[in-house]
């Protein structure tokens, strides 16, 4: 049993690890692009309009944007880590190495998630650091700040996997990133407080499961949020459980990986 | 002796209701090199996809070792290590990483697992090449690349589909060495091959599966037994027109100095060289005109065909 348990832990750093080299040798494709686009979101929105439209939510507008932008840069990485590495794995047949191996299913998960997970991270302290160069920032409660940006991360992290297990070509695998994420980040309250819209507008946009993650992340950094933390807590707890079950189903079953 | 593999009516139907499999029973033992034959499309590679799990089974049962695939898959999995018929690793990794990696998820820790990797490169010629991406190996270097990843947990049961597909002679024959001294070691392998040269010369058991049934299992000994009509190319030193008579061997002019004689095995050969001398004929060389295994081979499929057919 405790053999066992020290093989999947060494199989479990071993894709762990797997998963770090990749991100980290593609680094121009992984690590530099975000960090360019955020220096130009805060550049043209935080420092060039944002002086013209003044404050939000008692903050300056390059405040108030920060913790949107660095919660947009862990959403994409996140999921886009997951979705195009376990995809070119199933595409190149690598992943059938780790299907003939004993590694139980969790393991496979964690370490992929773990994986797209740790890329969020890197990616959220390049921007975060980045975004000290435009306007000070303080933490207001740490561990709200950390148990979000993981628990958004490792959502993501997971959806991504789900996409790339049932993806066929490479064109389904930007579909949900294009279509999906992309507008519920826009409209997720990382440019502006829902209490800007109209009162029917705001009820629509509660439904938008990444406003809840960016304005508890928000009262993280800031502690200003159009929502209730606990209440967004409990429900990314909730996605990120049933995302992982479904993961597990969809990695005991084999689908797209088995025949 | 206790049985590396034992399969107990096997089926699999793929989703498109193609039966690839319609219950086969086969068992292994412990360190037996046994091949599994047949032609492209007759289920070899479904058994084999089985055994690593990379197929899911319709029916039947599956063990290696006692480990059974249904109640204990990481057990069976630890004892098998198995070398598919296409490339399947990762194209950016490098060599060494590739076997590191593939140690890792058995659980091996990286220091034992960079040891074996060095261990099983330098065996098999690839040391040199540690450092290069699997994408710009060669074929054959790919080929025993795979070997080498098989090979990094120690599996007690090897299994090798068509392992020297599109490698050179040379090549060919340093993987049978290669694979002999493995079994010699007490590794069990199954091996699938589409040269029955190789089959012969390696194995000492063999079953031929054809549309989803084990058509013929036994010793490779046995079966190369019921081998009863071999043919021969005799090239000649004369000039020939037209085919010799020689009673009881039915003989085909193939070119002016070679014929090709049937020898049923009741007669033997020497009666052959008797009567050639009588004619005046000098034999020069003489060689099979097809691998025995393949003569069987090809008779016992399409002898599986008429039956299929009626």
């Amino acid at each position: 049993m405790k053999s066992e348990f020290s093989a999947n832990l060494i199989a479990l750093q071993t894709i762990v690890n797997r998963e770090v080299r990749r991100f980290t040798r593609i680094w121009a494709q992984t690590l530099l692009p975000p960090a360019i686009t955020m220096a130009l979101y805060f550049v043209i929105f935080g420092n060039l309009i944002g002086n013209r439209i003044g404050g939000m939510g008692g903050f300056s507008y390059m405040e108030y944007i920060v913790p949107g932008l660095i919660m947009m840069s862990v959403i994409t990485n996140s999921y886009s880590n997951v979705v195009s590495s376990f995809f070119s794995s199933k595409f190149q047949r690598s992943v059938e190495e780790l299907l003939v191996s004993p590694v139980s299913p969790h393991v496979i998960l964690i370490g992929y998630a773990c994986g797209g997970i740790l890329r969020g991270l890197a990616v959220a302290a390049i921007v975060t650091i980045l975004s000290l160069f435009f306007t000070h920032m303080q933490v207001h409660h740490l561990g709200i700040t950390v148990l979000v940006i993981s628990l958004t991360a490792a959502i993501f992290a997971l959806g991504g996997f789900i996409n790339a297990v049932y993806a066929r070509n490479f064109d389904d695998i930007s579909i949900v990133p294009t279509f999906v994420l992309t507008p519920l980040t826009y409209l997720g309250g990382v440019f502006y407080s829902i209490d800007l819209l109209p009162p029917f507008w705001q009820g629509v946009s509660m439904a938008n499961p990444i406003l809840h993650m960016v304005n508890a992340f928000r009262y993280g950094i800031l502690g200003v949020s159009d929502i209730q933390i606990g209440v967004a807590v409990g429900l990314m707890l909730v996605a990120a459980s049933v995302l992982y079950l479904w993961c597990i189903h969809l990695l005991k079953s084999g689908r797209g990986m088995r025949q | 002796m206790s049985k590396a593999l034992s399969i107990r009516q096997l089926t699999k139907t793929y989703g498109n209701g193609f039966h690839a499999l319609k219950g086969i029973d086969l068992d292994v033992a412990e360190g037996d090199f046994f091949a599994l034959l047949g032609p492209n499309g007759a289920g070899k590679s479904t058994t084999i996809g089985i055994l690593s799990t990379l197929v899911n089974k319709s029916g039947g049962e599956v063990s290696a070792f006692g480990h059974d695939l249904d109640q204990d898959p990481a057990g069976l999995k630890r004892c098998l290590g198995v070398v598919p018929q296409e490339f399947n690793f990762n194209q950016f990794e490098k060599t060494f990483d590739i076997l590191v990696t593939q140690a890792g998820y058995y659980g091996i820790p990286a220091r034992v697992a960079k040891e074996r990797a060095e261990e099983y490169l330098t065996q098999l010629g690839l040391w040199d090449k540690r450092d290069t991406p699997s994408r710009m190996l060669s074929g054959g270097m790919k080929r025993r690349l795979m070997i080498a990843r098989a090979l990094i947990h120690k599996p007690r049961l090897l299994i090798l589909d068509e392992p020297t597909a599109g490698v050179d002679i040379e090549l060919r024959r340093s993987m049978w060495t290669f694979l002999t001294e493995l079994n010699r070691q007490g590794i069990s392998i199954i091996l699938t091959t589409h040269y029955l040269e190789e089959a012969e010369q390696l194995c000492r058991n063999i079953a031929i599966i054809d549309h989803g049934r084990i058509v013929e299992n036994t010793s490779m000994r046995q079966l190369l037994q019921k081998l009863h009509v071999e043919t021969f190319i005799l090239d000649v030193k004369q000039s020939l027109s037209k085919a010799p008579v020689l009673a009881g061997y039915p003989v085909r002019l193939i070119s002016e100095h070679s014929v090709e004689v049937q020898v049923d095995k009741s007669l033997g050969i020497n009666d052959l060289f008797v009567q050639l001398n009588a004619q005046g004929m000098e034999v020069i060389s003489m060689r099979n005109k097809a691998n025995r295994l393949e003569e069987l081979f090809v008779s016992l499929v399409e002898k599986n065909l008429a039956k299929g057919k009626q």
